[in-house]
């Protein structure tokens, strides 16, 4: 193994500004897992020190393949992580949203243009990403269709499911989107929680990136079998809102499959706990988003179901 | 008359409005020409309150002269105003990355989405901005290059110091004035002084130039102010200045003003070593047309636009 820094800023008061990487193997540029991009990814961050922790076991057993080499980042935003923010300290900047990076531009685009320079060349890219609203999601690989997309490579994941998405405007600077431009087939694998350590979700996603690891005949692992996924287009996804505010008392969790008129959660009264609203099933599905904070607004979505139909109903768990 | 363009349940006890003012003439027609002001879809700019205000009472006691409809919003992001939060407090979102919105999107796309439905339609629509806490801005206009031959002549009329037309980045798409552009709603953005502040020069200025633009429209019948004659620019002609180093922004000019190329603009200095750590000096012969406020720069951190002269 061998530790590497990435991108190094200086600072008036704090620290250095580092992304540090960690190089399994050595020759063919084959993964680079890219795990915190923003303050708040600690699963996403704790989901790639359990993933170095393994690579560290298999290096030292020497099954890692002659000639190949795994790069993993566990966060690349110390600094917001360090202050409990989700974006950049000062100007609220994404940086994933300013691939591939202006090594010239604003503090986040050079950030971006440094750490976009090691990722460039690597045959597969993982990222472990997160939501912009608070909520889990049945574990996927995320796609977006660029013409580029891989959909067999994403389905050695062994996740649940690939979701394929359509890119929006604002999707263009997204590490993602910009991989797949520069020809490293790219995937978003999203784990259950963001803000919580989760250690048996976060073990999942090590699991399935040695699996693929596996496959692809970059490391000898004989893990567990996983899914078989399903492929899904998110614009088949059901949504359903809320019509009240209040409360937010889920009854079910992600991945339970759901019957049309089923309870899915009870929208409470904040000061006297009577029931405001009953939110139900709207079609037969599985769960495949569900709204995580306790507290809910109106006429927003609380749960994604993945319809029957897009999914077989035989080998879930 | 104040009207809820949208509301929304809050958890505990409390609705989420976003409101505009209707200002028409009584008896007026289906047919009546119809000009949107709107401001405040990031809460910590505050510069376009002063216009809204100016507005509504000018016009209120002047309603004589008044021949079309003025619908005014003041806070398309009142929560964030509360807060001096940008984006939508709760949501970490930017609002003018959600337009046109989506009605069975979350919270943020549902209020995106009613707003947008309410001002498709109007004549023409100004969006206010200010600066945000980092930047100095002159009075301006900017333009997207793909709507420029529309926009450009009403642009003229608004009296301000600068009109930039800039080439059309693909990220612009989900803004309030590029949506409401491509469905045929004429809209500008207005762009002036600094965050979380009121500079009461610009605030009148725009004021008088948004009288002077509803008489262009045939909306506005009574004295028409006078208006400045506006820089205009393109692209190419703008240079940017970073911070090459993290340290403490010292200006040594005048914002808006005239620079020879090897000028000294400013100093990064060190307060703890009390040394110069980088020496800012113009890049070319020019106007600062942007320049740094907030003292605390990091490596990257926008110093100034120089549109070069
Ligand atoms: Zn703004």
């Amino acid at each position: 193994m061998e530790k590497i820094i990435v991108y190094e800023m200086e600072s008036i008061y704090r620290d250095s500004f580092r992304i540090t990487g960690y190089r399994f193997g050595s020759g063919e540029k084959s993964m680079c897992v890219v795990g915190a991009m923003r303050g708040n990814e600690v699963q996403q961050m704790y989901a790639c020190s359990l993933l170095v922790d393994r690579m560290k076991t298999l290096e030292s057993k020497g099954l890692i393949t002659e000639g190949k080499s795994v790069t993993v980042i566990p966060c690349a935003n110390p600094y917001s992580m360090n202050i409990g923010k989700r974006f950049w300290p000062t100007d609220n900047s994404d940086i994933n949203r300013m691939f591939p990076g202006y090594g010239l531009g604003e503090t986040t685009q050079r950030i971006a243009d440094g750490l976009f320079r090691e990722l460039m060349g690597y045959e597969y890219g993982v990222q472990f990403a997160s939501y912009h609203v608070p909520g889990k999601f049945a574990p996927h690989v995320r796609m977006m269709r660029t013409g580029f997309e891989a959909v067999e490579d994403a389905k050695m994941f062994n996740l649940p499911y690939v979701v394929l998405v359509d890119p929006r405007p604002f999707d263009s600077g997204v590490l993602n989107y910009n991989w797949q431009i520069w020809e490293t087939k790219a995937f978003s694998l999203y784990t259950e929680n963001t803000a919580r350590t989760d250690r048996r979700s976060a073990l999942k996603v090590v699991d399935s990136i040695t699996r693929f690891l596996d496959k692809v005949g970059v490391i000898s692992y004989s893990g567990k079998a996983g899914y078989v996924p399903d492929v899904i287009e998110e614009s088949h996804l059901v949504s359903i809102q809320t019509s009240s505010a209040g409360i937010f008392e889920p009854d079910v969790e992600v991945k339970t499959l759901v019957s049309e008129g089923d309870l899915l959660a009870r929208i409470l009264d904040p000061y006297e706990g009577c029931v405001r609203e009953e939110v139900r099933a709207t079609c037969d599905g599985v769960v495949f988003f569900r709204h995580a904070d306790p507290l809910i607004y109106a006429d927003t979505v609380v749960f994604k179901l993945i319809p029957v139909g897009e999914f077989r109903v035989s080998d879930r768990g | 008359m104040i009207e809820n363009v949208v509301s929304i349940k809050l958890p505990a006890d409390e609705e989420l409005r976003v409101q505009k003012n209707r200002i028409a003439p009584e008896g007026i027609g289906p047919d009546a020409k119809r000009i949107c002001i709107v401001t405040g879809t990031h809460g910590d700019e505050l510069e376009g309150q002063l216009v809204c205000f100016e507005l509504a009472r000018f016009i209120k006691s002047n309603m004589q002269h008044l021949k079309g409809i003025v619908d005014i919003y003041p806070a398309l992001n009142p929560l964030g105003i509360d807060s001096i939060t940008r984006g939508i407090p709760g949501f970490d979102l930017d609002m003018n990355r959600t337009f046109p919105g989506m009605r069975d999107g979350s919270m943020p796309e549902y209020i995106a989405a009613a707003i947008f439905d309410d001002i498709a339609g109007a004549d023409v629509c100004i969006d206010i901005h200010a600066s945000n806490i980092f930047l100095r801005e002159i009075p301006q206009v900017r333009i997207n290059e793909v709507s420029a031959t529309e926009l450009l002549p009403l642009a003229m009329h608004l009296n301000v110091d600068f009109i930039w037309v800039h080439s059309a980045a693909t990220v612009l798409e989900s803004t309030l004035a590029y949506s409401l552009n491509a469905v045929g709603t004429r809209t500008l953005v207005a762009e002036m002084g600094v965050g979380m502040r009121l500079t009461i020069e610009y605030g009148n200025q725009l004021s008088k130039g948004i009288i002077a633009l509803m008489a262009h429209l045939g909306m506005w019948d009574g004295p028409i102010p006078y208006v400045r004659e506006p820089i205009i620019s393109v692209d190419r002609q703008v240079e940017y200045i970073n911070a090459a180093k993290s340290g403490i922004f010292v200006p040594r000019i005048e914002h808006w003003r005239d620079v020879r190329q090897g000028e000294h603009l400013g100093d990064i200095v060190s307060p703890m070593t009390g040394d110069v750590l980088v020496k800012v000096v113009s890049p070319c012969d020019g106007l600062v047309f942007t320049l740094r406020e907030y003292p605390v720069v990091d490596e990257g951190s926008l110093i100034a636009r120089i549109l070069r002269m």
